[in-house]
C-alpha cells in the first residue's frame, strides 16, 4: 500500500519520513503519473498560493480530484488544509473543492503569532495532540456532514473531517505525531483493499455529492 | 492548556514550510506581486536588489519600513527583510513591522564587524548566511533558524554558490565519517559549538533548514543547487535584472521544483529573454566581495 506525499514544495520530506516511520511506503507526487497506484494523499504544509499555482501549472488538479472522489484518504495540513475547502474566506477559488467548510488563511495573524500547544483531539485517544501551529489558518465555517475533531479553547475550528477528507490547521509532522498518519494509513489499507479491517466513510462519492 | 508563542519549533518550521521553493529578492509591492504570481515561496524586501546596491556603492542599509510594510499587505506569502550584520536595532525595527523572518545579511554593510545580532532575543526567526559548516554553525549557535550559502549576491554567477554548498555539504560528510573521539578537534578547529558539531555527525544534516543564495540566474542555476543539495534557492537580482522577470520567476520556480528532471528544466528555459548580464566573481576584488562579510 503506497500512500502519496503532494511534493510540490513545503514539509514533504517530514510526511515522507512519518509514513515511513509507520511502516507505510511513501511517493512524492510532482506530476499525474506519480499518483498511479496510491491508496491516499497527503497535501503538506507550505504556501497555498504557491501550491494553488504548481498544481494547476502541472495538471494535477483534475487527477486528485478523482483519487479523493474515488474514496482515498486524503489528509491536508495546513496549506494542505486551505486547498481542500470548499470555500477559501475571501473568495479566492477553490483548488481541490472537497469540504465543506469556509477557510481563514493565516487566521492567527503573522509568523509571530505562530505557537504550540497541546491540542486534544478524542478521535486519537485520550493523549492530546502536540499541536505546532505555523501562519496557520482555521476553519470558519463547518457544513452538514463535517465531523469535528478538535477545537482551540476558545472554539475554533483546527481539525475536520468529512467522509475520506482530512484536514488540520497544524503540523503533526513536525511534532513526532504518528497517529493522524496512523489513522490515514488504515483508511488507505480499508481503500485498497474494500473488504477488509474496520475503517469505514471510504466508498466512492456518488454524482451530485461533488461540486 | 497554554500557547506558547514564537517557539524553536515555530521558528524553524516556517522554514521546513518553504522548502523546495523560490525566496525573491523585491524593491516594490508591485515586484512582490510578479513574485507571488509566479509563484514564490517568500519574498524578501530590499531597498535596491544586491546588483544595484554593488552598483551604486556607499552605506546599504534596511529599507524603508513604509515599502516594507506595503510589501507586506500586497501578498499573502510570507515577508522577510534585512538587516545589517551586528544592527540588533534595525532587526527590532523589522520585528516591530510583523515581517515574518530577518536576514541578517552582507548583502547590507555590516553595523559590527565583531558581534552578530544575538538572535535568541528575537521572537521573529532568522535566516543568516555562511559559506562553511564552522559559519553555519555559529550563526545557528546564536540563533539562526535557517541558513542559507552565501555565493556572491549580485553578480548572477553561480560559481560562488557552488563552491559553499559544496563546501557545506563536504564538510558535513566529513563529520559523519569521524570516530566520536575526533569530533572535540573537529569542533576547535571549525570554531563551532562542540554541542552542534556532535549533532551534525550523528543526523548528517543541519539542524535546520539550507537554501543555496547569491548568484542565481537562470532555471538551470537552481536547478544545479538543488541537485547539490539545497533545501531551496533565493533568488536576488537574477529575477528583476533579466529581460522579463515575471516569465524567468516562473521558469526558476519550476525549475526548482523539477530541479532532477533535465527535460522539464529544457521545457521552461526556452525563449525567456536575457537573463541579468552579471559579472564574473573572480573579477571582483577581494575588498569588493559581499561574502566575506560576517565571520
Amino acid at each position: 500500500m503506497k500512500i502519496g506525499v503532494l511534493a510540490l514544495h513545503g514539509a514533504v520530506i517530514e510526511h515522507i519520513q512519518t509514513l515511513r516511520s509507520i511502516g507505510v511506503e511513501p511517493v512524492a507526487v510532482r506530476l499525474p503519473q506519480d499518483l498511479e497506484g496510491l491508496s491516499g494523499l497527503i497535501l503538506p504544509g507550505g504556501e497555498s498560493m504557491t501550491m494553488r499555482k504548481l498544481v494547476a501549472r502541472w495538471n494535477l488538479r483534475e487527477p486528485i480530484m478523482a483519487l479523493a472522489l474515488s474514496g482515498a484518504p486524503i489528509l491536508g495540513t495546513c496549506a494542505g488544509m486551505i486547498v481542500v475547502a470548499k470555500e477559501i474566506a475571501g473568495g479566492e477559488e477553490p483548488v481541490f473543492p472537497l469540504l465543506d467548510v469556509t477557510v481563514e488563511r493565516n487566521a492567527f495573524g503573522r509568523q509571530l503569532d505562530s505557537f504550540e500547544t497541546e491540542l486534544p483531539m478524542p478521535i486519537l485517544g485520550d493523549r492530546p495532540v502536540h499541536a505546532i501551529f505555523i501562519r496557520a489558518p482555521i476553519i470558519e465555517r463547518v457544513g452538514p456532514g463535517v465531523e469535528v475533531l478538535a477545537r482551540l479553547p476558545d472554539q475554533r475550528v483546527v481539525a475536520v473531517r468529512q467522509r475520506n477528507v482530512i484536514a488540520i490547521s497544524f503540523h503533526p509532522e513536525l511534532a513526532g505525531e504518528t497517529r493522524i498518519h496512523r489513522l490515514v494509513a488504515t483508511m488507505a489499507a480499508a481503500y485498497a483493499e474494500p473488504h477488509e479491517g474496520a475503517a469505514t466513510g471510504n466508498e466512492p462519492w456518488s454524482p451530485g455529492e461533488a461540486r | 492548556m497554554t500557547a506558547e508563542t514564537s517557539t524553536w519549533a515555530t521558528k524553524k518550521g516556517l522554514a521546513q514550510m518553504l522548502k523546495g521553493g523560490v525566496i525573491m529578492d523585491v524593491v516594490t509591492p508591485e515586484h512582490a506581486k510578479i513574485a507571488e504570481d509566479a509563484g514564490a515561496c517568500a519574498v524578501m524586501a530590499l531597498e535596491r536588489v544586491p546588483s544595484d546596491i554593488r552598483a551604486a556603492g556607499g552605506v546599504a542599509r534596511m529599507s524603508d519600513p513604509l515599502m516594507i510594510e506595503g510589501i507586506m499587505a500586497a501578498v499573502s506569502i510570507p515577508v522577510m527583510a534585512k538587516a545589517r550584520i551586528g544592527h540588533f536595532v534595525e532587526a527590532q525595527v523589522l520585528e516591530a513591522l510583523g515581517v515574518d523572518y530577518i536576514d541578517e545579511s552582507e548583502v547590507l554593510t555590516p553595523a559590527d564587524e565583531v558581534n552578530h545580532i544575538d538572535k535568541h532575543l528575537f521572537k521573529v526567526p532568522f535566516v543568516c548566511g555562511c559559506r562553511n559548516l564552522g559559519e553555519a554553525l555559529r550563526r545557528i549557535n546564536e540563533g539562526a533558524a535557517m541558513i542559507r550559502t552565501k555565493g556572491e549576491a549580485g553578480t548572477g554567477d553561480i560559481v560562488e554558490a557552488v563552491r559553499h554548498i559544496r563546501t557545506l555539504l563536504s564538510e558535513i560528510r566529513r563529520l559523519q565519517s569521524m570516530r566520536e573521539d575526533e569530533l572535540f578537534v573537529a569542533a576547535k578547529e571549525m570554531d563551532a559549538p562542540y554541542d552542534l558539531v556532535k549533532q551534525v555527525a550523528a543526523e548528517g544534516k543541519l539542524p535546520v533548514v539550507n537554501f543555496v543564495a547569491g548568484g542565481i540566474a537562470i532555471p538551470a542555476d537552481a536547478a544545479l543547487a538543488m541537485q547539490l543539495g539545497a533545501e531551496g534557492v533565493f533568488v536576488g537580482s537574477g529575477i528583476f535584472k533579466s529581460e522579463n522577470p515575471a516569465r524567468t520567476a516562473e521558469a526558476i520556480v519550476q525549475a526548482t521544483l523539477h530541479f532532477d528532471n533535465p527535460k522539464i528544466i529544457a521545457e521552461v528555459s526556452k525563449g525567456l529573454g536575457s537573463p541579468m548580464r552579471g559579472i564574473a566573481a573572480v573579477t571582483i576584488p577581494e575588498a569588493e566581495r559581499l561574502a566575506v562579510r560576517g565571520w
